[in-house]
């Protein structure tokens, strides 16, 4: 097991570097720089502020530049927040982005699975059509459309909860469930496709047939094997739910690093847009790695080599 | 068992504060500055949600007045001009940093050299290049720093040599890259200086806490010479930038005051008692491009700007308050009368396209008029289109691209028309006039004219008296926007936001500026 995962990991390297080169280049290739504004700069002033972050050097060079920081670890200065670096801005954001991040997955895995479930046992019942229908809206609906719809009716209609920010409890709960939602309905499709792929199968009958309660037949028998696909569905859905809390972030006013994503896209601050998409891929890589472990100890027929 | 007392003692202070509920709470100001800031330290920063943090965080040689803007003794208790218009002496006043340290006429020329230092990049230099051998010494030109106008002839006086006769230099020393610094901080701590338990400021508040993208909260500063005067205890700046959100919270009782408005939402704004709207110094306006056909015929820019009726534009459109503009510099200036620009003329345009060679728009080539994504651009574009299809029987593709693609095309000159917007620096003709000439880096529309760039060169440096400098400043615009046309002016800005009642001290004024230390709270 352990040599698998270092296999693994060492295979990201190769990843890594490709999409490091990429983002560099395209990110290059986009019109505009980050100095680029509405009032434009004499030339010596640009010039000044060039020299100073390297960028009046060939491309090459700063590529080699940029890659050796990288490899140190080292993500560079933000050009937008030139008092800050993108480590430091990154650290900052990530423990927020992941608290948000574990909070909508949990209202996406309890609100799913939960609704999975009852509509896999009764299926083709009022109950199997109803959730399924919510489900069908939940994904449906784009977060920048429930977010501030959640807003309007809790916040300014109700007063029970603040319209945005962070800082408090109260302050994670619209935005969790504005994120969790779509996920939610995702994972009660599949919970529901899991369920009755496995509530009709020899070992279940078998289980009933010794008598167990039906709970235990569900939750110990059924379950595990039911949530197969969501499992699989949960490695790229966490990185999802990781890095595509943008939006979310943007409508919540929450500083998480989706925000500085966008805003670094937006200002081509390059060395932003560059430390966040590193962050993110090592993320991806990681959720992935996690997934395939995890399933070699749900799924027996899964072997890990 | 230690915690027992401090425990025993929060207790008692809780009790007090349940008491006395709204006690503290009044004291604490919460505005919206609808954008982290991109720093603290006032020889970096460019912006207005900067301006509205640093300018209660720091003071300058001058600060300027709540309601005309005019400038104020700050840092300097007073200060003598020579009679050609070069020499400035400031006398400082007895002030001190929050660490304790006075602030003496060094920390000024240290800032300054900071600030013109090549190696700084920093991005408002030009803000000094008003020194004597600012420029030059910004270019590296000079290395000498002792030769640039600026010298402490003792801890508490200063003594500013200008390039040319400015009559609004008072003005710009105002702003917030003319501050002092205090080089002990920087020296201690690189750019970390700006972070809180770090920065030391000389303003009427000082740094309590900034969590970025969270919120940045100022405490009032004791060491202040006018803390007297500040009635504000605590600031909370937030950085909400959905300006949906921002409105709401505003409606949820979680600021207090809230720069923007939703353009959806200006109609319901517009019945609460909390709205304002005031003019701004701000100009919106169209380039055109005139080193390409055909926009580089004169009459056919007369023409096309002749054709948009800017009342119909503000009143069902903007909707905001917004004024029908057809000249560049906004209305209000001190002591500057205005031109007449072209107005709203259906048939002057179609003659003058007539003689163009396009009688009733026929042959008229597609012309494409550029515009960066933002719903409000968006409905004006749509709205001359529309104007200029009715009057002139032309068409006209609007090109929505990104900000960064926006910027790049129009300084390529890669756009036949773009819509663009200008905000004055400081109040005065100049800040919207001396970017046209030509070369400027502004400028973005191929224009030259000579005669221009001699009236703006002589109102800059040559005429000392006040009204002859006007009625030059007055001919320039003339040309601009009567007679040659490279742009089109449409409406002059304004500031339109949401202020709680419960807010005084606030005056409006053409910056939206709102020095805190004029404000405070009613119960």
């Amino acid at each position: 097991m352990l040599g698998y995962i270092l296999r693994r990991l060492a295979g990201f390297l190769p990843v890594l570097f490709v999409i490091v080169s990429l983002s560099f280049f395209m990110m290059r290739l986009a019109p505009g720089g980050p100095f680029d504004q509405e009032r434009a700069l004499p030339d010596q002033v640009r010039a000044n502020i060039e020299a100073r972050y390297h960028l009046d050097e060939p491309l090459w060079r700063q590529y080699l530049r940029y890659l050796g920081e990288v490899a140190q670890g080292d993500l560079g200065p933000s050009f937008r927040y030139p008092d800050r670096s993108v480590n430091e801005l990154l650290g900052l954001g990530f423990p927020v982005s992941l608290t948000l991040g574990l909070c909508a997955l949990a209202v996406a895995l309890a609100l799913g699975g939960t609704a999975g479930i009852l509509a896999g046992l009764r299926r083709n019942s009022v109950l199997d059509y109803l959730t399924m229908s919510v489900a069908l809206g939940g994904v449906s609906v784009p977060n920048f459309v429930l977010g501030p719809i959640l807003m309007l009716v809790f916040a300014l209609g109700l007063h029970w909860l603040p319209v945005a920010g962070w800082g408090t409890w109260r302050h994670l709960i619209l935005p969790a469930v504005t994120l969790g939602t779509f996920y939610a309905a995702y994972v009660a499709r599949l919970t529901r496709a899991g369920m009755l792929e496995v509530i009709g199968q020899d070992f279940i009958r078998t289980a009933r047939a010794k008598g167990l309660r039906e709970a235990v037949v569900v939750l110990r028998h059924a379950l595990p094997g039911a949530i197969l696909p969501v499992i699989t569905y949960l490695g790229p859905a966490s990185a999802a739910i990781l890095t595509g809390s943008v939006v979310v972030e943007t409508i919540f006013s929450i500083p998480g690093i989706g925000r500085y994503f966008v805003g670094g896209a937006l200002n081509r601050d390059y060395t932003m847009v560059l430390g966040t998409v590193v962050f993110y891929s090592v993320l991806l890589l990681f959720f992935n790695l996690i997934v395939d472990i995890l399933y070699a100890y749900l799924d027996p027929r899964v072997q890990v080599r | 068992m230690r915690g027992r007392k401090p425990l025993a003692a929060f207790a008692i202070l809780g009790l007090i504060l349940a008491a006395s509920p709204s006690a503290a709470q009044e004291r604490v100001f919460r505005l919206n500055n609808m954008v982290e800031p991109e720093s603290l330290d006032p020889g970096v920063v460019t912006g207005v949600p900067e301006h509205r943090i640093l300018s209660n965080l720091f003071e300058g040689l001058t600060t300027t007045d709540p309601k005309d803007l005019s400038p104020r003794p700050g840092m300097a208790a007073s200060w003598s001009v020579s009679k050609d218009g070069l020499v400035y002496t400031f006398k400082l006043r007895n002030a001190r940093w929050t660490d304790g340290k006075p602030v003496t006429a060094h920390d000024f020329v240290y800032a300054w050299e900071r600030v013109l230092n090549p190696k700084s990049g920093a991005k408002y230099a030009q803000q000094l290049y008003y020194l004597k051998n600012g420029e030059d010494y910004n270019k590296g030109r000079i290395t000498d720093f002792s030769q640039v106008g600026v010298k402490a002839l003792d801890d508490r006086t200063l003594q500013v040599t200008l390039r040319c006769s400015t009559a609004y230099f008072l003005d710009l020393t105002s702003f917030y890259t003319l501050y002092p610094i205090p080089r002990w901080a920087i020296e201690a701590h690189g750019k970390d200086w700006v972070k809180p338990g770090k920065i030391v400021t000389n303003g009427p508040f000082r740094l309590a806490s900034w969590v970025p993208q969270k919120e940045l909260i100022l405490e009032k500063s004791l060491q202040h010479w006018d803390a007297a005067r500040v009635k504000l205890q605590k600031v909370i700046f937030m950085p909400t930038e959905d300006v949906n959100t921002a409105y709401k919270q505003f409606l949820a009782g979680e600021s207090d005051w809230v720069p923007q408005v939703p353009p959806a939402q200006i109609d319901a704004a517009r019945s609460r008692p909390e709205f304002y709207v005031t003019p701004y110094l701000g100009t919106y306006y169209f380039r055109f491009n005139v080193t390409k056909p055909p926009t580089n015929d004169v009459r056919v820019r007369k023409a096309l700007s002749l054709a948009v009726d800017r009342e119909s534009l503000t009143k069902f459109v903007t909707k905001a308050g917004e004024i029908p503009a057809s000249t560049f510099v906004p209305a209000g200036m001190r002591g500057y009368e205005g031109v007449r620009g072209l107005g709203f003329d259906v048939a002057a345009a179609r003659k003058l396209l007539a003689e163009a060679g396009y009688p009733e728009g026929k042959g008229f080539p597609r012309l494409e008029l550029l515009y960066n994504t933002n719903e409000l651009h968006r409905v004006v574009t749509q709205a001359v289109q529309q104007m200029w299809k009715d009057h002139l029987g032309i068409q006209v593709d609007l090109v929505n691209v990104e900000w960064k693609v926006y910027l790049s095309r129009q300084s390529g000159l890669d756009f036949q028309l773009s819509r663009a917007g200008w905000i004055g620096d400081y109040v005065d003709p100049n800040t919207f006039l001396d970017m046209w000439v030509t070369g400027g880096g502004n400028n973005q529309t191929g224009w030259s004219n000579k005669r221009y760039d001699d009236l703006i060169a002589r109102a800059a440096c040559k005429i000392v008296n006040a009204k002859d400098r006007m009625r030059a400043l007055q001919e320039a615009e003339q040309i601009l926007v009567a007679e040659e046309a490279p742009i089109m002016p449409l409406f002059t800005y304004v500031n339109k936001g949401m202020l709680s009642r419960r807010v005084k001290g606030w005056s409006p004024n053409i910056l939206d500026q709102h020095p805190l230390k004029y404000i405070s709270l009613e119960r």
